[in-house]
């Protein structure tokens, strides 16, 4: 149950290793059992640059001025005034508001995504009732349907429920997610054994106690999965904050970067300083789990 | 968890008294009335249990699905025949397919619509084909695979937001990166924004570059599960690396490659942030010649620029019936792709 995605490459040592006629250097063996070669390297490191060098970009820009970045040629290494930047950022245009708010709004979306999902996932990998197939074609269906085209109903909600500018505008629509309780359905259809569950009754405990004792120790790796991943999903949620959040005060990252970069005369240096705040925290979890985070993409590709 | 031995299965009955709430029958024993009613209630309570706790598990999923997720999509369709305002939301008036047959006879509605489709190829097509040799170098035995996936992930990280302002600044036709570099080469520099192709490939570059690494890693993952004996009967039948790659990875790929194709779609059609931040005019008309602006950024002007919530319905309950023209064709090709294997 781990959550790296096994590697096949590694699994058959045993295997008869035959060497075909042909196939360069007499590595006959299956494609992805060859080495990569000089020119693998060089374009898979050209395109971790590409995939790269917005973002240092982005730091060396926001640590210079305005009126640098208004010259030619355009500056390719650090300067001084990132602090400065950063400051006036932070204080200037509510990003240290912004940040809070986002990681709350982040932080709640996710956990209530993964708990409101290992548990319908659960009932619908494991369990018997009525409608249970029509329920999850419903959910499959829409899954592909994207949130923007009931933007409309939800603006008149909100404004009716008087929730505009407030957080849970931006989370009370967005505690579910289809995609989460198809993601788990699968995981736990595959790593949760019946007969665990059937061993359970037996000794009595209640549906509450099989959710609580076999459920979510067996999905803990899928919940992990799913909670990072909603939780980048909802920081970089752009459409919905940006309608609901409207008027200044009280904006997540997302709308305070697009505010930063609204004014009379954008300082660009600044915009690339909130740029900067914005996504820093989503680099340095990409830094610590990024192997975790890779896992989680391939394995969901896998059986989504 | 004890209870199962699995080997007496006659004498399984749990311990009364450690709480028997199988839906076994009693076996013969002694019928004391008192722990008979106890067992009764027991087992009355197994099976309430039973039965109902799962609709209890789905109904939060289904309560806030149906509450933020079905019902407004469907009032969207309700509200495009009607006349509603921005600055009143909740008044409505009814005005019949007033909505639509404005959107038909609107210039900037076809021109969204085209640059819709425009946009999503040149994002999606190089996108998926490059994804594809990626994840192809990726499948080798290399060096710091981890490093790798990572680093061509971490764009996925940035946001929408931060990412466009930065390619804004890149493709400045002044000052911007991109055209320093086009003149170091001798090239002249291009007024990004304001062609009508330069600023559609500038937008399609910044979701080309957020997305590529992660539809490689779907594609990577869909390679490591191609079974290993393919490509060995490919080898000793003398295909090449190349031809290997054509004749088994790709068609091995094919569920995942219109997995992609059809998620990638779905994106391409509700592009907002792209167009809305490339623009350095500030406003939502996806350039001064309306040039990019997409579907998802003409409905916002509508409602929330122009303040016609009605109209912007209209335009949403479009791009539904184009995402369902979508995924019928979707069906439609997967049927048949079921069907030649």
């Amino acid at each position: 149950m781990s959550i790296t995605v096994s590697s096949r490459r590694t699994r058959d040592p045993a295997a008869p290793v035959r060497t075909a006629p042909h196939g360069g250097k007499g590595r006959g063996r299956a494609g992805r059992q060859l080495h990569g070669g000089k020119i693998t390297y060089a374009v898979l490191i050209l395109f971790t640059v590409g995939s790269l060098f917005p973002l240092v970009w982005t730091a060396i820009a926001a640590s210079r001025t305005n009126t640098r970045l208004a010259q030619t040629p355009p500056p390719l290494w650090f300067g001084g005034n990132l602090f400065n930047n950063l400051d006036k950022a932070w204080n200037g245009a509510h990003m240290g508001t912004a940040l809070l708010n986002t990681t709350v709004v982040a932080g709640t979306v996710a956990a209530s995504t993964v708990l409101f999902s290992t548990i319908a996932g659960f009932a619908f990998a494991k369990l018997r009732f009525r409608f249970k197939n029509i329920l999850l074609m419903l959910t499959i269906g829409t899954m592909m349907v994207p949130p923007q085209l009931s933007v409309v109903p939800l603006y008149m909600m909100v404004a009716k429920l008087e929730w505009t500018d407030q957080l849970q505008a931006v989370i009370v629509p967005t505690l579910v997610s289809a995609f989460g309780v198809f993601f788990m359905r699968q995981y736990l259809s595959q790593a949760l054994p019946t007969e665990l569950i059937e061993a359970a009754r037996m000794d009595g405990a209640s549906s509450l106690r099989i959710i609580w004792h076999v459920v979510f120790p067996a999905a803990r790796p899928a919940m992990a999965v799913l909670g990072m991943l909603t939780f980048v999903q909802s920081w970089n949620d752009f459409f919905w904050p940006f309608i609901a959040l409207t008027q200044n005060g009280n904006p997540t990252m997302q709308v305070a970067l697009t505010g930063l970069s609204r004014g009379y005369t954008p300082d660009q240096s600044l915009i690339m300083a909130g740029a900067l705040l914005g996504t820093l925290p989503l680099l340095i979890a990409f830094v610590l789990f990024g192997k975790q985070i890779v896992g989680g993409i391939m394995q969901g590709a896998v059986k989504g | 968890m004890t209870a199962t031995s699995g080997f007496t299965p006659d004498t399984a009955a749990p311990p009364a008294g450690q709480g028997g709430a199988a839906p076994r029958a009693a076996t013969a024993q002694a019928p004391d009335p008192a722990e008979q009613r106890r067992r009764d209630r027991r087992s009355r309570r197994y099976r309430w249990d039973v039965r109902w706790s799962p609709y209890a598990f789905v109904a939060p999923f289904f309560i806030f699905f149906a509450a933020f997720g079905l019902f407004p999509l469907l009032y969207t369709g309700w509200a495009s025949l009607h006349q509603v305002e921005l600055t009143d939301p909740t008044h409505m008036e009814w005005a019949g397919w007033h909505n639509f047959s404005r959107l038909w006879e609107d210039e900037f509605f076809w021109k969204a619509l085209r640059n819709t489709f425009t946009i999503g190829v040149i994002s999606t097509v190089p996108q998926l084909m490059m994804a594809l040799g990626i994840a192809h170098l990726l499948n080798y035995r290399l060096r710091a695979s981890m490093f790798f996936r990572v680093a061509i992930l971490t764009p996925y990280a940035t946001s929408v937001a931060a990412a466009t302002l930065v390619f804004a600044l890149l493709f400045g036709r002044d000052y911007g990166m991109v055209n320093w570099s086009l003149g170091l080469v001798g090239l002249d520099g291009i007024d990004w924004q304001n062609g009508t192709w330069t600023s559609q490939i500038a937008v399609s570059t910044i979701v080309i570059w957020r997305w590529t690494g992660y539809n490689a890693l779907i594609y990577l993952a869909a390679m490591q599960a191609v079974p290993n004996d393919l490509y060995e009967s490919a080898a000793l039948d003398g295909a090449s690396r190349w031809k290997q790659f054509l004749h088994v990875t790709v068609p091995s790929l094919r569920p995942t490659i219109l997995f992609t194709v059809v998620v990638s779609t779905i994106g391409a059609t509700q592009l907002f942030g792209e167009p809305l931040l490339f623009n350095t005019a500030g406003t939502a008309t996806g350039g001064a010649d309306h040039q990019y602006q997409t579907l998802g950024l003409y409905m916002y002007e509508q409602g929330w620029v122009n303040l016609h919530l009605g109209r912007a319905s209209a335009i949403a309950w479009t791009m539904f019936l184009i995402l369902l023209l979508i995924a019928a064709a979707n069906a439609l090709f997967a049927r048949r792709l079921r069907k030649s294997q």
